[in-house]
């Protein structure tokens, strides 16, 4: 496909010279790309790991500081050939093997910096920086500050992050939570090719110590590189969110991988009349907090998606800067996150599935969003789409609050929903509510234990109107009753009542 | 037997001086010290020269740096009592004959990287007392502005990059400079050499293996300077390491043992090393037999591990000041005599109008001082985030 495709290229920019060439399959041929030429090139499809191999190319060819090490960068063309075709061209000086000794390694790339060389440090993956993670915190985090600006240190170190597919639990681990936190490092999840070379160029040039957190299932995905970003001083600012996609109803904010299924959950959502943002956080830090406050303030529903574990994640950060900013008074209903699962990472394909987020998971928690609205519309109703039969976690077994709901009406009720604007919103919207509660409640069926609905055809993770429970809650939080009368048509509704009547 | 035997070579080396005191010239003349028996190799082609050829201004210079150290030390520890400093406190006298032999040795091209027992590299690698003293006190005028503390003195114009506060995690840092050092030489000429001092409780740590397996592999002219004071923090050699002879732990690397309370033998063994590593034949080992006079640090008496009867011998027959002093004496005419304790009358009084100067300093103001210089830009200038978070609130530059 690859050679096709070269062809192809080849085909199109004949005369244009074999530096441009190189710069769009990313080979390490050739000089500068394309400065000084006189055709501009179209637009053209870039995979991941062209993108970032490129971006290496340009980087060491235009700075003799900068050097590449790590386990099999050279002569094995790279682990996932991100490196590949650098060692024959720049030799052994400027990309070298090392052993298997990654704290050792590490050190010796932050010691390098301290000279004022620029190495770029690969992991194999980041599951393994965590034997070097004292060299990266400590050694190379905290050295300006340490030193009082005496020093700085311009290492980058980069590599896959993240789960990948089918290996277990010590090798699925993201570590983007862990990075974020540590003052004095700058953590780049870029997601698509354009965001690589972009971001990784500025990464190289950038004189602090830079963790690069890729990730392993897209290297082989293509996507568009405008014409702009192939050329070798194209530069990404660290610190930047981009909005992928616009929208007005609810914003999906995410970094890597994720923004991709972000992307697909929009596509999803357009066709069901919901317009939703997508924010590609492209910098866990430092984090562009405004970015984050200005696409709550516009779309007034947040959801926050990330690959990792949910305690202290990304998503959490998100979560205690719209809480703690003047976006709090925009939000139309709490922020929802979509994380992995809380478990380490199991092997089998339905496991590893079930652990980590879907897009259906995406349109699960809008959808929450939206049903969940503080200004008294309350009855919207929607319904999250199907999971394919064969995929389905009903075949795992029931889930611990699952719950079979009868079939709910789509989407476009909720579009409908959105679309009446709630009272109160003015140029300053301010948060107005009876005193007791926040408008009508939402009950998410995976708290609502009623086994007494009709089994549902299909699965909802949403009560309808016509479930006991969702009504008792509603007089109850109305307070327009002080008795109640627990009936049920059968024992199991009334039953049901009575443990919804005890929680609220 | 391991105090003894060095004590054995010192008596040595003192006793061929005096059979030697009649042939120096007095001042700036060569004086000639032997160090016969004062090394030992392990798969070293050659040792370093018998003995050490040197001057009376040498020696007072050597002198000077070492009882300013010394004097610097002790009041360190008057100050950690009378609780103007506080935190980690880790003392170095005992070992200045280590800081130096080094400085004597390398040049300001060669790089250097240490422990948390820095203050006196700080002081041999352009520190002055009153910074490194103010810096303790947690003043803004403190070698780092009261950001480091007593684990974090730097200097990159003179080629120090500290002060770790991590054990061994300076070794393959310290291979990093040496890594740097000989990309930045071009093929076949002279590499300055990086140098990275550890103590024996650092020298399992498996980053140090890693570290000698690259620079063997790759050749970097890095010294892997063991300074063996006998205790890591309370655990001696024979209970914390299987091999306690670590200068030979590089197994195919080469390695050489010295007195490290001599700073002639320091000082010649460091060439000797430099010169192996700087022509490109690698990593060397060097340990250096030491011993310090306080407690790991000054949360520790010293005592719980080790009894008063072996410091104060230590004291009395190994003392590196005293030795220097015994030295000159010998190779000098009487008049000298007054010269050194003039210095040391000098270095007292310096010492202590440092101190009195670092205590009239402000401490750094958390307004302006706290959130500086957490990113910079290559030329050293803070370029600053956006957002800093706070305690109080989302402090904005």
């Amino acid at each position: 496909e690859e050679t096709t495709r070269r062809r192809a290229v080849v085909r199109v920019v004949v005369g244009a010279g074999g530096a441009m060439a190189s710069v769009m399959f990313g080979r390490a041929v050739g000089g500068r790309g394309v400065r000084g030429v006189a055709r501009r090139m179209a637009s053209t499809q870039m995979t991941i790991r062209d993108a970032l191999n490129s971006a290496l190319d340009e980087e060491m060819a235009r700075d003799e500081r900068v050097f590449v090490m790590g386990e099999e960068v050279a002569q094995y063309q790279g682990a996932y050939k991100v490196t590949k075709g650098l060692f024959q061209k720049y030799g052994e000086k400027r990309i070298f093997d090392t052993p298997i000794t990654e704290m050792g390694f590490a050190g010796i790339a932050t010691g390098a910096a301290y000279k004022g060389l620029r190495p770029v440090c690969e992991f194999m993956t980041f599951n393994f920086a965590m034997q070097a993670i004292d060299q990266i915190v400590n050694s190379a985090a905290k050295q300006a500050y340490m030193t009082n600006g005496d020093m700085n240190v311009p290492v980058v170190f980069r590599g896959p992050n993240g789960a990948a597919a089918g290996v277990a639990a010590q090798h699925s681990q993201c570590f983007a939570a862990w990075f974020s936190q540590v003052p004095g490092l700058k953590v780049i999840t870029p997601w698509n090719a354009e965001d690589c070379r972009g971001l990784l160029k500025s990464a190289i040039r950038d004189p602090n110590p830079v963790v690069f957190l890729e990730n392993e299932l897209l290297y082989g995905q293509a996507f568009p590189v405008s014409e702009e970003a192939q050329s070798p001083d194209f530069l990404l600012p660290i610190g930047k969110a981009h909005v992928e996609r616009a929208g007005t109803d609810v914003s999906l904010i995410s970094f890597t991988k994720m923004v991709g299924y972000c992307m697909e959950a929009a596509d999803k959502l357009a066709a069901q009349g919901i317009s939703a943002e997508v924010l590609n956080l492209r910098t866990l830090r430092p984090l562009d907090r405004d970015a984050i406050i200005a696409t709550a303030k516009k779309t007034h529903r947040v959801v926050a998606v990330e690959e990792g574990w949910p305690q202290c994640g990304i998503a959490s950060e998100i979560c205690a800067i719209l809480m703690e900013s003047e976006a709090f008074d925009y939000l139309d209903a709490p922020v929802e996150r979509v994380t992995g699962a809380d478990i380490p990472m199991p092997y089998a394909t339905a496991l590893e599935k079930a652990a980590l987020p879907q897009v259906e998971d995406i349109l699960a928690a809008t959808a929450r969003t939206i049903d969940r609205t503080m200004y008294g519309t309350g009855t919207a109703r929607v319904s999250t789409a199907q999971r394919a039969p064969s995929e389905s976690l009903e075949s795992l077994g029931p889930r611990p609050t699952a719950a079979k709901q009868p079939t709910a009406p789509p989407l476009a009720a909720a579009a409908a929903a959105l679309s009446r604007s709630p009272p109160g919103r003015g140029a300053t919207p301010r948060y107005e509510s009876p005193p007791l509660s926040r408008g009508r409640p939402a009950i998410d069926s995976r708290e609502c234990s009623a086994r007494h609905c009709a089994p549902a055809s299909l699965p909802s993770l949403f009560c309808t109107e016509e479930c006991p429970v969702r009504r008792l809650r509603l007089a109850l939080t109305d307070n327009t009753s002080r008795r109640i009368v627990v009936a049920g048509g059968t024992h199991n509704q009334a039953s049901c009542a009575h443990q919804s009547l005890a929680r609220a | 037997p391991e105090p003894r035997q060095m004590a054995w070579h010192w008596r040595r080396a003192v006793s061929r001086a005096a059979a030697v005191r009649g042939l120096s010239s007095g001042s700036g003349g060569e004086i000639r010290v032997p160090l016969d028996g004062a090394f030992l190799g392990h798969r070293l082609d050659s040792l370093p020269p018998g003995e050490a050829v040197t001057s009376l201004s040498e020696l007072m210079e050597y002198l000077e740096l070492m009882y300013t150290m010394r004097r610097m030390e002790i009041t360190c520890d008057n100050e950690y009592k009378a609780r103007t400093i506080r935190g980690f406190c880790h003392l170095y006298d005992g070992q200045e004959a280590i800081g130096a032999g080094i400085a004597a040795a390398l040049t300001d091209e060669d790089s250097w990287i240490t422990s948390y027992r820095c203050h006196c590299v700080m002081l041999a690698r352009g520190g002055t007392v009153e910074s490194i003293l103010a810096e303790l006190m947690g003043m803004s005028t403190g070698a780092t502005g009261g950001k480091g503390g007593s684990m974090h003195f730097y200097n990159k114009k003179r080629n120090f990059y500290g002060g770790q506060g991590i054990v061994g995690a300076q070794v393959p840092v310290g291979a990093g400079l040496a890594l740097a050092n000989k990309y930045t030489t071009p093929p076949g000429e002279r590499m300055p050499v990086a140098i990275a001092c550890y103590g024996d409780g650092a020298a399992n740590q498996g980053q140090i293996w890693e570290s000698a397996n690259m620079a063997a592999l790759w050749k970097l002219p890095l010294i892997l300077c063991i300074e063996n004071n006998q205790y890591g923090m309370g655990t001696s050699p024979a209970r914390s390491s299987s091999n306690n002879d670590y200068y030979t732990m590089g197994n195919l690397i080469p390695g050489l043992k010295l007195d490290g309370m001599n700073v002639l033998s320091v000082r010649e063994g460091m060439r000797h090393a430099k010169e192996l590593c700087a022509t490109g034949a690698g990593p060397v080992f060097v340990e250096c037999s030491t011993y310090r006079y306080h407690g790991h640090s000054m949360s520790d008496p010293g005592t719980t591990y080790r009894n008063r009867d072996e410091i104060a011998q230590v004291r009395a027959t190994r003392d590196p000041i005293e030795q220097l002093k015994s030295l000159i004496l010998q190779n000098s005419p009487e008049s000298v005599a007054d010269d050194v304790k003039a210095l040391e009358k000098r270095v007292r009084a310096d010492v202590a109008k440092a101190c009195e100067n670092a205590k009239k300093a402000s401490p750094p103001d958390p307004a302006r001082h706290l959130h500086n210089n957490i990113y910079l830009d290559d030329n050293g200038n803070d370029t600053p985030p956006q957002y800093i978070r706070m305690p109080h609130s989302l402090h904005t530059t």
